[in-house]
């Protein structure tokens, strides 16, 4: 039986146990402090006789190994590349002999300066810690070179740290880091160290390889799913089918006929039955056969949810953006255009299931899962089980896949429920059935715009109503001011052209029952496909290339005329196309980051898209790992397509009604464009990559798919799946 | 007692014939490797090597399975062409959460066996079984394009 170990390079923090701020000597090793949310360096030291338990982001200790902690989690994005990119480059080691390690639960130490919580999301890791990570390993370098000169007897200025050693070359001496780690620890901790300029960096900016990349290829690589404990059981759940229902009955009887089930656990709207493998449970609950209580949401259908945010939509919402009258422009234009957009529920569907492990005892309790929340997590877990969250161990893992769905704790919270009544661990799986038709939803989106035009087809007025649901006012309510979720509105409120007087309003509507969560893109996802498929119709309105329209909506943003300009330059823009083939154009700004595409298609006579090119074009400001841009935009592009083209939840008495890969499709890869992906230099300040490139490609495609059949697709998907 | 040769060891497991071989990988014999993603041969996460053919282990019973070769990622880098393979996804970075990565590499190793020059067609058709949510699909394609021309 193994611990949760990452294999090479990535190793679990779950034997350690959770610390005091403070700088700590420890076992001989350099520990350092660093309070993220503060900015700063801790300043005081303190001794502690706890071997490995480190409160920060670096740990060397004497034999030279180097530990890196990560404040965020690794989900496919990069981050465990990254974030020891920028502490290598300032400390001066070589990244690749690192080790690095999952941070424990702590919302102060670990918090994401950007959110303030510990918190992996929102394309932020790479914004947020930009400065700290590199200021964490700068003043770890600057500790050591004053140890080494103190030492030497030498002034620090004459020494240098280079490869994971302090050199002093006039007398041609050196020291490796794990020499120093003990004096080191004794200095005081300095405060505001120099950070590199730019020109000087040689790790940041480079190509470099992943270090989770050789786990990832030998099955060696531990994702939640993957922990093995001593004494493990294994259950598998079943929650109400309909939203709000009930659990009537079980046949324990039966499920406990089955070979190798203990045990059927019983919650008020959900049931496991616990056993010696997954399959016994998976067996057991089949046996159970459970009967519900259809609950207050039996009768919904999607038509139900759209025709209440039609209605909701017919009345004024909270007003996002104002600049200037445009109602009243509108109200004597002579040209008006309006259109309304409809964007499905969305399901994650992360190819990992969603599954945790809990083993709860008198007096503490372990919790091994992949999240991206991990403090929420310990949180939500101690209020289960009355213990206080200090007595809540969590032991991150990998995530076999986020996109938002792990930013949730509701699968930690029903397993904390089903193993608070089973005796030793338990690891809770849903089948993939149960994860698409329970996870917390991408909202339903109803969005109407009207714009008034000039006599050259060009904006003078431009309203905006949004209706959906608030994912913010549940998960952020002090986010939400005067009733608007700045997170949903974001892009449409602030978008990158100039449109005259504008009014951006919005409307939460809840949707019976249906839970309703962040998912890749969140608002800027919603926002971008409106915005560039009404931006996309005012041109052809104008009878203007889509291209050049929007160009001349852009004289105040030369970052996003750039992307664009590159974007069309790269695909031959405006080059002849053969007949049932179209190009579409879109901008995405959002997180910090512009990003330009153009999508091919070709439809044929049964109307079938085959998505042919993309290319993607990005100014994502200082870019730490270029290779991982380029993954991310690859990444980004694929993810949306699968929902543009596939991608609805849709709901019938209550419950939903897809369950699997054969009706909630994703792209495959006979499916798969060819794409292509450029990186505009800069030396603005980093901006997100692992999102936008998703809300982009949604209305490039849509848009593609106008200029080859003259159709506007006005809701999503473009493909609807027989259920 | 059914005998099992996984990965040229002789295992013992004493689980219903009908059981899965996904599960007694997972849960009985402990090698995580193989993933678990949709229960119902739609995905690919789960494939491994029956007598050298890729076959979905969520729907191939041990029963079905005894008796036979069953090879799974922990051990195909223990050949030359899943090394190959292994290092040509090492050199292009293919994964990204990584969990679909080991099913992925055992559908291409397959490829590569039957195949060792494949063409543009040959790899979609194999591939097409694995689903990435990540979208590494691109750097799927080049690795195996890679693997071939040092193969």
């Amino acid at each position: 039986m193994s611990e949760s170990h990452g294999g090479p390079g990535c190793c679990s923090a779950s034997r350690r146990r959770f610390l005091k701020m403070g700088g700590a000597a420890v076992g001989g090793g350099l520990l350092l402090g660093i309070d993220l949310a503060a900015f700063a360096a801790v300043s005081d030291s303190q001794t502690s006789h706890a071997p490995f338990e480190p409160n920060a982001f670096l740990r060397i200790d004497a034999s030279g190994r180097i530990t890196f902690v990560m404040p965020f989690i690794e989900m496919g994005q990069g981050t465990y590349t990254a974030i020891p990119m920028l502490i290598a480059e300032e400390l001066e080691v070589d990244v690749d002999r690192v080790v690095v390690e999952h941070a424990p639960a702590d919302d102060k130490v670990y918090a994401n300066p950007l959110i303030g919580i510990q918190m992996t999301g929102g394309s932020t890791s790479v914004r947020a810690s930009w400065e700290p990570m590199r200021r964490a390993g700068a003043t770890a370098r600057v500790m050591l070179l004053n140890a080494a000169a103190g030492q030497w007897g030498v002034d620090p200025k004459s020494c240098e740290a280079a490869d994971g050693y302090i050199l002093h070359r006039s007398s041609a001496r050196k020291i490796p880091y794990g020499g120093l780690v003990d004096a080191a620890a004794r200095m005081p901790v300095p405060q505001d160290v120099a950070l590199k300029e730019p020109k000087m960096f040689k790790l940041i900016g480079t190509p470099h390889r992943r270090l989770d990349t050789p786990a990832k290829v030998n099955g060696s690589a531990t994702f939640g799913i993957d922990v093995l404990i001593p004494r493990m059981k294994f259950a598998v759940i079943a929650i109400s089918p309909t939203f709000g229902g009930t659990l009537i009955n079980v046949d324990e009887v039966k499920a406990k006929a089955v070979a190798g089930v203990s045990q059927v656990v019983r919650m008020q709207d959900a049931v496991a039955v616990v056993g010696v493998h997954t399959w016994a449970a998976k067996q057991g609950l089949a046996a159970a056969n459970p009967t519900w209580n259809a609950g207050p949401n039996a009768w919904l259908s999607t038509s139900d949810v759209v025709n209440q945010l039609l209605t909701a939509c017919q009345k004024p919402g909270a007003v996002a953006r104002r600049e200037g009258e445009a109602v009243r422009v509108l109200e004597s234009a002579t040209q008006r255009m309006q259109a309304v957009y409809e964007q499905p529920f969305l399901a994650h569907a992360a190819l990992e299931p969603m599954n945790c492990t809990v083993h709860v005892q008198p007096n503490g309790c372990d919790v091994w899962v992949g999240t991206q929340v991990a403090g929420t997590a310990r949180s939500a877990v101690a209020r289960v089980t009355g213990l206080k969250p200090e007595q809540v161990r969590m032991h991150n893992h990998l995530l076999g896949g986020g996109f938002g769905r792990r930013l949730e704790v509701d699968g930690i919270v029903r397993a904390a429920q089903v193993a608070k009544q089973v005796d030793g661990p338990v690891k809770v799986i849903w089948t993939r059935e149960e994860d698409i038709q329970h996870d917390m939803y991408r909202p339903y989106y109803y969005d109407h715009l009207v714009a008034a035009l000039n006599e050259s087809g060009r904006p003078i007025a431009w309203t905006h109503r949004i209706a959906g649901s608030s994912i913010q006012a549940r998960f952020f309510p002090q986010a939400v001011k005067n009733g608007v979720d700045s997170d949903a509105v974001e892009s449409a409120a602030n978008p990158a052209y100039a449109l005259g007087a504008m009014q951006v309003e919005w409307i939460a509507q809840e949707p019976p029952g249906i839970p309703t969560a962040f998912w890749r893109g969140v608002g800027v996802t919603r926002s971008t496909f409106v915005v560039e498929s009404f931006i996309d119709e005012l041109a052809a309105h104008a009878k203007a290339d889509p291209f050049e329209y929007r160009l001349a909506l852009l004289e105040r943003n030369s970052r996003a005329r750039a992307v664009l300009e590159v974007a069309a330059s790269k695909t031959g823009w405006g080059t002849k196309l053969p007949r049932h083939r179209g190009r579409g154009i879109a901008l995405c700004t959002g997180f910090g980051s512009f990003i330009a595409q153009v999508v091919e298609v070709a439809v044929d006579a049964h109307g079938t898209i085959a998505v042919t090119r993309v290319v993607c074009v990005v100014d994502c400001g200082l870019v730490v790992n270029p290779d991982t841009v380029r993954a991310q935009m690859q990444s980004g592009i694929i993810f949306g397509l699968s929902a543009a083209l596939y991608g609805e939840i849709t709901l019938k008495d209550g419950r939903v009604r897809q369950s699997n890969f054969h009706d909630y499709r994703v792209l495959r890869m006979n499916e798969s464009p060819a794409i292509e992906v450029h990186l505009i230099k800069s030396v603005e300040a980093p901006g997100g990559v692992g999102e936008p490139a998703t809300s982009c490609v949604m209305p490039a495609l849509t848009n593609a798919v106008y200029a080859a059949t003259g159709k506007r697709v006005r809701k999503l998907p473009l493909v609807t799946a027989p259920v | 007692m059914t005998i099992l040769n996984v990965n040229d060891k002789q295992r013992e497991v004493g689980v219903p014939p009908d059981m899965p071989l996904l599960w007694v990988l997972r849960d009985v014999l402990q090698m995580t490797g193989t993933k678990f993603g949709c229960g119902r041969g739609l995905c690919g996460a789960c494939m491994i090597h029956l007598d050298a053919e890729p076959v979905r282990s969520c729907v191939t019973t041990v029963g079905a399975a005894a008796g036979r070769r069953i090879m799974t990622i922990e051990s195909i880098g223990g050949t030359a062409l899943g090394k190959k393979v292994q290092q040509a996804w090492i050199d292009l970075d293919v994964p990204q959460c990584g969990y679909c990565q080991s099913g992925q590499i055992m559908s291409a190793v397959s490829l590569l066996a039957r195949s060792p020059r494949p063409s543009d067609a040959d790899i979609e058709t194999a591939m097409t079984a694995n689903i990435c949510r990540c979208g590494t699909y691109p750097r799927i394609r080049e690795a195996i394009k890679r693997a071939a021309g040092e193969a």
